[in-house]
């Protein structure tokens, strides 16, 4: 799961040009949207678009995603429990 | 009555420094290369991270180059009634990776930042955001005189005082496969050609580069006004031989005679197959007028006239032809008048005609 959770990290580093962050610099637990990370709709598709090309998961309801992206930790559990 | 039109600040970011408007080539930069990129300054200085992470090279050169001209013209973003842009390719660079996503994929999984940035008007948009304008913003994607219809279009409307300050410019990024592809089709030198040997490389294509320059221009003058846009004429094409009669009619379309232009500003790069263009002035009507070049210090590109125009603006209001721009070896004796004449292969050929203020 840790090494799923840091390539992770580094794949929104580089899709979302978030160039000034180290991966170390993203906690796993803390928001990625809104007051945390900053992301907003733009990189929510982004993302969307991440789980269906990287990992063969395609978001049937794109609300989910609300809960899914919520942080690193729960990004990962989803796609531990879905990826293909 | 017709409005007169003033420029009244500059931002320029080019392969020289330019950034800074209280120099004025002080000190040239010398390239031995047949591309030159633009000395980048530190777009977090002026950009916040979250803007900047999406936006491509040619949105932050032309930020950058924006937020100068109104830091310098000390106007308001409120008081911008129009952002004119143009541009020969736009943001290529996000254009050929998005492009390059859809072959990769198989035209799936494609993503919006990329196909948001690879639109043409997205430079002048993301300015219009930036500073929260909701004027008219207009982009011209005309090849080498996209600058000048941008020019065209801000003089009409500043004329019939339909607008009082508009942000206008001119830019155009370099990237790879842009380059590459032009390599391949000739348009770009061979070999690594010196700044300072340009004109007498007597090879084929030109340098190629990047920049953007901008100006804000109005219908009445600030503290910090450059010069007056008095005319300015586009054409598609004009056969070579005919070149010097239609600089004839453009002067005595504006009371002018070739006496009284004093200083001659030419879009030479070098492309042993097309300066005889410029030859039609230079040896001819206009041999006994001083003259001056840029293109060894800009390169070429859709939008390189605007980085000459920034040099007739600079050297009005300067008052001072800086040595390493001088064509030939006539001294201006005053500097009134400034005539600027840019084609690029025979094609899209513009006289400029600006006034000191």
């Amino acid at each position: 799961m840790s090494a799923l959770k840091i390539e992770l990290k580094e794949k929104i580093i580089e899709q979302l040009n978030l160039e000034d962050l180290s991966v170390a610099e993203i906690s796993d637990s803390e928001p990625l949207f809104g007051e945390g990370l900053g992301l907003d709709s733009i990189d929510a598709l982004e993302l969307i678009v991440m789980l269906d090309k990287d990992y063969g998961i395609k978001l049937a309801d794109p609300k989910e995603g609300r809960k899914i992206f919520e942080s690193i930790d729960t990004m990962a559990a989803y796609i531990e429990a879905n990826r293909s | 009555m017709k409005k007169s039109v003033y420029i009244n600040s500059v931002g320029s970011i080019s392969p020289q420094h330019t950034l800074d408007n209280t120099l004025f080539l002080e000190e040239v930069v010398n390239y031995n290369s047949s591309t030159l990129n633009v000395i980048a300054p530190n777009y977090k200085e002026f950009i916040p991270p979250a803007a900047a992470r999406r936006m491509a090279k040619g949105i932050k050169m032309s930020t950058v180059s924006a937020k100068t001209v109104l830091n310098e013209a000390q106007i308001e973003e409120s008081e911008v009634d129009a952002i004119i842009v143009g541009t020969g390719l736009g943001c290529i660079g996000d254009s050929e990776k998005f492009i390059k996503d859809i072959i990769d994929n198989d035209e799936q999984y494609l993503t919006p930042t990329r196909f948001i940035q690879s639109s043409h008007n997205t430079v002048a948009g993301q300015i219009a955001l930036g500073m929260g304008c909701k004027g008219y913003n207009f982009t011209y994607v005309h090849s080498t005189i996209s600058f000048e219809s941008s020019l065209l279009d801000a003089k009409m409307q500043l004329e019939e005082n339909e607008a009082q300050h508009i942000l206008v410019g001119g830019v155009d990024e370099l990237v790879d496969h842009h380059e590459n592809t032009h390599r391949l089709i000739g348009h770009i030198k061979d070999t690594p050609t010196n700044s300072n040997s340009l004109l007498n490389s007597n090879t084929s294509g030109a340098v190629f580069a990047e920049g953007a320059n901008f100006f804000l221009l109005s219908n009445s003058k600030t503290s910090s006004v450059y010069s007056e846009l008095v005319a300015l004429k586009t054409f598609n094409e004009i056969a070579k031989e005919r070149v010097a009669t239609l600089a004839l009619k453009f002067l005595a379309g504006n009371n002018l005679e070739i006496e009284d232009i004093d200083l001659l500003i030419m879009g030479n790069n070098g492309d042993v197959n097309f300066d005889d263009y410029y030859s039609q002035l230079t040896e001819s009507i206009f041999k006994h007028t001083p003259q001056a070049y840029y293109k060894h210090l800009s390169g070429e590109f859709d939008t390189a006239s605007a980085f000459g125009f920034w040099l007739g603006n600079k050297i009005l209001k300067h008052q001072n032809v800086p040595n390493a721009v001088q064509l030939n070896a006539l001294k201006p004796k005053k500097l009134e008048i400034v005539l600027l004449y840019n084609q690029y292969r025979g094609e899209n050929q513009s006289f400029v005609l600006l006034k000191r203020c």
